[in-house]
């Protein structure tokens, strides 16, 4: 039988455009992917204090304001410190090319645009879960 | 023969003759050519018929139901000559970086034709948060201009004229405060608050309902609104005390109809919330405007602001007794859809908004912000924003679609679309009304709290979603037409440095450091006392502001006395 797959999806930052975030959370539900959907608002700490708590295989991150450049280097600083190395970490929202080698260098395996199919993040997921 | 009796006649003729049209004519050609699709049917899962007569508006009068521009139902227009006077207010929605930047924006717009300005708060502002907080963190000037205090409020309008423009500005929690920092301004420009011309956003429902910037629970936050209401109906008469919003309901994924419903049930929330403060629903409803999305179904957007005008107007004068004219007139703005914009291939997106802009003119809308083609990818570059200004400009002067007043009014398709979208908003206000016993304002409340609206438009976007990736919606070059080659990528994006932050951590603790501390914190203190009575809080607002309190420090007393809301996060 195939491993249930755990994933938390997060929204780090201020901003409130969940649409995104939603509409994953349910398309990996209805493939058959454990999602856990933290909210809005998150801190690095909150986000850093769910993956311990809930242990996923997989963390999610949407922003879609602009602080990604701050907020995921910051919460990526947040994982190595607490030792945190096998859960598997992509982002999505609008995060210019320009940003993207930058996001992977911290840390992110990979990042989804806008225009994304649910069925290209899962079968991502599948190829590259990191346990 | 009565003409009644004629047409009744007619009527019969024309269902007949259908009949035998689609039996013999269509019939044959649909063997040899099927339809491209099994069923049509627009952005709100209404099926389309292939053709609409007479027949589909029978039961339609003139009079009653349609009338003429500027009078009730002013399902036709809500002026009398529309855009033959005046165009529309051109209003592009703007902020970024620091009130510096911002301001050198404001004055391009300007320059280059804009009539009306549109002011976007970063995030730290409108959720009450000082650039200097640790939740501020990345986001300063990012999604809009920093403002914390009058200062940046003053910097933010140097050298524009505020007797001679009118400003929009889109704040919800927060929007009573920076109402009072505009007011201060207007006051150092020697323009007294009743000749002011603008509108704030102070649409709290919805924030619950789609965008999420909300701070407070409902309750406390809906007494700020009305407090507002209370304020500028006796001080600020010209100003648009709500804009009561549908845009980021449908930008979170609803439909139209859900946009139409559920926008106008918080209206009618906000006019209830009034009258239970014990004004006169015609001392407040004159005031309150609306804005709506402009989504990519052409004839579904103009019938849903044609809707919106008569559902508005016969609540208004048959639920709430409202007798002036003007309370039963709904106004207002339309933005193109920014959801609809696609980062591949971006300029496409020019010809996405002009679609989108050609309806909210031929729907009548009082003013318009057209989305720059680059918005998929980062905030507007100024030749994009030009080019989104000049597609209005373009409409107006050139396509002749102003030249008429509702030039679609007797489309027998339009028609028929503007009956079905009022039917179905009517459907959601009787839910609605369920929930709250009879009282769309407590529905209104107990649908937030039990995520009634959040699961119709979470429902509503996932199937959008699905049906994206069935390719039975398409996005051009999204989903087909997929271009493989190289696409000539827009000249400059906008980046906002993280340097900003930094400058606006400093101007701020200047201001600080440069105020008379002691007041400050005595109307702080005084916001404090107040917030818990039932005293009217805008008045000491003003006096904080106008000691360069924050909007952040106002915001944490408050917080202090209101708390916070929290949603449960469902998806």
């Amino acid at each position: 039988m195939e491993k249930n797959i755990r994933c938390i999806v997060a929204k780090p930052g201020l901003d409130g455009h969940d649409r995104g975030a939603k509409v994953i959370s349910r398309g990996l539900r209805d493939a058959g992917l454990e999602v856990i959907y933290t909210g809005l608002h998150q801190t690095a700490d909150d986000i850093v204090e769910s993956v311990v708590q809930e242990d996923p295989d997989v963390l999610l991150l949407s922003i879609l304001s602009g602080a990604h450049t701050i907020l995921f280097p910051e919460i990526m600083k947040k994982f190595k410190e607490e030792g945190i190395n096998d859960v598997l970490i992509l982002g999505g929202g609008i995060i210019p090319d320009e940003d993207i080698a930058k996001m992977k260098e911290v840390g992110i395996s990979e990042i989804f645009g806008p225009g994304t199919k649910i069925q290209e993040i899962v079968d991502y997921i599948k190829s590259h879960l990191k346990r | 023969m009565t003409s009644t009796e004629k047409n009744r006649g007619n009527l019969e003729i024309i269902k007949k003759e259908k009949e035998r049209w689609t039996n013999e004519i269509v019939k044959k050609s649909l063997e040899r050519v099927p339809e491209r699709k099994r069923v049509f049917k627009n952005l709100s899962n209404i099926n389309i018929n292939s053709l609409y007569t007479p027949d589909d508006i029978k039961n339609m009068d003139y009079i009653k139901d349609l009338g003429f521009p500027g009078e009730y139902p002013y399902t036709r227009a809500a002026q009398p000559t529309s855009y033959r006077a005046r165009f529309w207010t051109m209003r592009q929605f703007a902020g970024l970086g620091d009130a510096k930047e911002t301001n050198q924006r404001f004055k391009y717009l300007i320059a280059n034709g804009q009539t009306g300005l549109s002011v976007a708060f970063h995030l730290p502002t409108i959720y009450g948060y000082e650039s200097s907080s640790p939740m501020s963190s990345g986001e300063v000037g990012k999604e809009g201009v920093a403002i914390d205090t009058l200062t940046d409020m003053e910097q933010l309008f140097d050298g524009i004229d505020l007797s001679k423009i009118s400003t929009s500005m889109t704040i919800n929690a927060p929007a009573s405060i920076l109402l009072c920092m505009y007011l201060a301004v207007g006051e150092k420009q020697g323009v007294p608050m009743e000749k002011l011309t603008g509108t704030i956003q102070n649409d709290i429902l919805k924030e619950y309902q789609a965008q999420k910037s909300y701070i407070f629970p409902p309750e406390p936050s809906m007494r700020l609104i009305v407090d507002t209401i209370e304020f500028c109906t006796k001080n600020v008469p010209k100003w648009n005390t709500i804009s009561i919003s549908g845009y980021h309901i449908r930008e979170a994924g609803s439909t139209a109809v859900q946009e139409l419903a559920f926008t106008l049930a918080n209206g009618l929330a906000y006019v209830e919330a009034g009258i239970e403060r014990g004004l006169n629903v015609d001392e407040f409803a004159p005031r309150l405007s609306h804005f709506f999305n402009s989504h990519n179904n052409f004839f579904e957007e103009i019938a849903k602001y044609r809707a919106a005008r008569r559902i508005w107007a016969k609540h208004l004068r048959e639920d709430y007794g409202a007798k002036d004219p003007k309370s039963w007139r709904l106004r207002f703005h339309t933005q193109t859809a920014g959801v609809s914009l696609t980062a591949k291939e971006p300029y496409n997106n020019v010809i996405r908004v002009t679609l989108q802009a050609l309806a909210a003119v031929l729907g009548g809308t009082q003013s318009l912000h057209t989305n720059s083609f680059d918005e998929a990818l980062a905030l507007p570059s100024e030749e994009a924003v030009r080019i989104a200004l000049r597609t209005q400009q373009i409409i107006a002067e050139e396509s002749g679609a102003a030249d008429v007043i509702d030039p679609l009014g007797g489309s027998y398709y339009v028609e028929a679309l503007t009956n079905k979208m009022e039917e179905e908003c009517e459907k959601y206000f009787a839910k609605i009304k369920k929930m709250g016993k009879g009282s769309i304002l407590k529905g209104s409340i107990v649908g937030v709290k039990n995520n009634f609206y959040q699961r119709e438009i979470a429902n509503a976007s996932y199937q959008f979603q699905r049906e994206l990736e069935a390719k039975e919606q398409i996005q051009v070059g999204v989903n087909k037409y997929i271009f493989e080659g190289k696409v000539i990528e827009p000249p400059e994006l906008i980046k906002i440095s993280d340097e900003v932050s930094k400058e606006q951590i400093k101007n701020l603790n200047d201001v600080k450091a440069q105020r008379d501390e002691a007041l400050a914190q005595k109307c702080l203190e005084k916001i404090k006392e107040i917030a818990q009575g039932t005293e009217n809080l805008i008045p000491y607002i003003l006096d904080a502001v106008k000691a360069y309190c924050s909007v952040g420090e106002i915001i944490g007393v408050l917080r202090k006395i209101f708390t916070v809301y929290r949603e449960e996060s469902i998806f």
